[in-house]
């Protein structure tokens, strides 16, 4: 049996001296909660992980990348304020935006021990370009080609990796793929029967009428 | 050979006599030995590996062996989904390949990008950089379609004139036999398609 996530987080607090560890919680039916590891000692803690008799989390199985956009979220507050001479305590709506950052996701197991996933995350400063993180490749080398992969895809680059270099797409591609503001280039060519996105992408290049003529009746010529 | 009269031609084979000529026996010649290329890109190539294999075998029709480098082709069978990366990769091959050369696009990602048409990392369709002779549907096509295609293919290499205005395209100097290789750009393949080769469609609609 594992010990729980508040377990690691305060052994990792003591092993590590200065580590800041959050535990992301995940209310669908999975519960699996993660733990969000500082980047400065993102990789002491990931020594401890793996090395820690109990746990030995020997085996990074999957690493990937996570999009946050800049987002607001309302929140109830109670508020302490006078009105009509009385103070009286009144719930308020407050909206706090949050800035948007990336984020690398890995999934640890342990063969030794037979137990996991433990699921650790760090988190970029922001969604620049040149948005930083530092490699547990030194740590797990088969997090090496998935590093590779956050990087082509959402653009994190790793710091201490042995070979920072796109891996899907080529040398010269200058885009990140998977961030959510990504727009791939304005290629869009006829479908008979489009939907949803490719909808709207057909609108932009001719108007669909298929409720009017049918997808058979729009022929194409060359 | 279309110049002799066919029931002329029956008639003295009924004598002993067999009549011919250069084209027919040319093209017979070449339409029986068509040696594809050995490469595949993604799940219509099982298919093609299954067409060669023992329980379809290609080599019955005269698809004989599958060459390991384009010098010794003439078939290229693209048979898969032609990614963006890999797209110069195919055009360079197709350029290395000696006339006459011939093209069979495998599968609905071959020929429009299939289910990643609306994709970023995948072409959409082979057609935009080589001429293609025939196409498959099929997602991948079975072995029998393949064989279907190749059959189709030799019917049209029987039908090619070694002379005359509408002689084949690779006995005439001024057609293409190379293609210009995409470059690989900052968002894109560069082009994205070769004019020359490629149009998209256009839409009409009945009024």
């Amino acid at each position: 049996m594992m010990e729980s996530l508040e377990q690691i987080k305060s052994r990792i607090e003591s092993a590590v001296a200065g580590a800041k560890i959050d535990i992301v919680p995940n209310a669908s039916p999975s519960q699996q909660s993660s733990l969000l590891i500082d980047n400065e000692h993102a990789r002491e803690i990931a020594k401890f992980l793996r090395d820690d008799p109990a746990l030995r989390f020997d085996f990074c199985s999957n690493a990937t990348g996570v999009d946050w956009l800049d987002r607001v979220v309302t929140k109830k507050v109670k508020v302490k304020k006078i009105i009509e001479g009385a103070e009286k305590e009144v719930e308020e709506t407050q909206q706090e935006t949050i800035l948007g950052y990336l984020e690398a996701v890995y999934h640890l197991y342990s063969i030794t021990q037979k137990h996991g996933p433990v699921i650790i995350r760090m988190r970029t400063a922001d969604r620049a370009a040149e948005a930083r993180l530092p490699s547990l490749t030194p740590i797990w080398r088969s997090a090496e080609f998935q590093e590779r992969e956050i990087f082509d895809l959402y653009g994190i680059r790793f710091d201490g990796h042995p070979d920072m270099r796109r891996i899907l797409m080529w040398d010269e591609f200058k885009d990140y793929p998977m961030r959510k503001d990504y727009r791939e280039p304005d290629d869009y060519e006829y479908e008979p029967t489009p939907h949803d996105d490719v909808l709207e992408k057909a609108k932009q290049h001719y108007a669909p009428r298929p409720q009017l003529d049918g997808a058979e009746n729009i022929t194409a010529q060359k | 050979m279309s110049d002799i009269d066919e029931g002329l031609r029956s008639e003295l084979q009924r004598q002993g006599i067999w009549v011919t000529s250069m084209q027919e026996l040319y093209n017979w010649g070449r339409k029986n030995s068509i040696w594809p290329l050995q490469f595949g890109l993604a799940c219509c190539a099982i298919e093609m590996i299954a067409t060669a294999a023992s329980r379809y075998d290609i080599a019955r029709f005269g698809g004989e062996v599958f060459r390991p480098s384009p010098r010794q082709a003439d078939l290229m069978i693209v048979a898969g989904t032609v990614t963006k990366k890999m797209a110069p990769q195919i055009v360079r091959l197709y350029n290395q390949m000696p006339d006459p050369k011939y093209v069979i696009s495998m599968g609905a990602c071959a020929i429009s990008g299939g289910p990643f048409k609306q994709g970023y990392n995948v072409l959409k369709g082979i057609d935009r950089y080589i001429p293609v002779d025939v196409y498959i549907p099929g997602c991948p096509p079975r072995p029998e379609a393949l064989l279907h295609a190749f059959m189709e293919l030799q019917r049209k290499i029987d039908e090619q004139k070694l002379t005359g205005p509408r002689k084949a395209e690779h006995l005439d100097p001024d057609q293409p036999s190379e293609f210009p290789v995409p470059a690989f750009g900052a968002h894109d393949l560069e082009p994205a398609a070769n004019a020359d080769v490629f149009q998209p469609m256009k839409i009409e609609r009945n009024q």
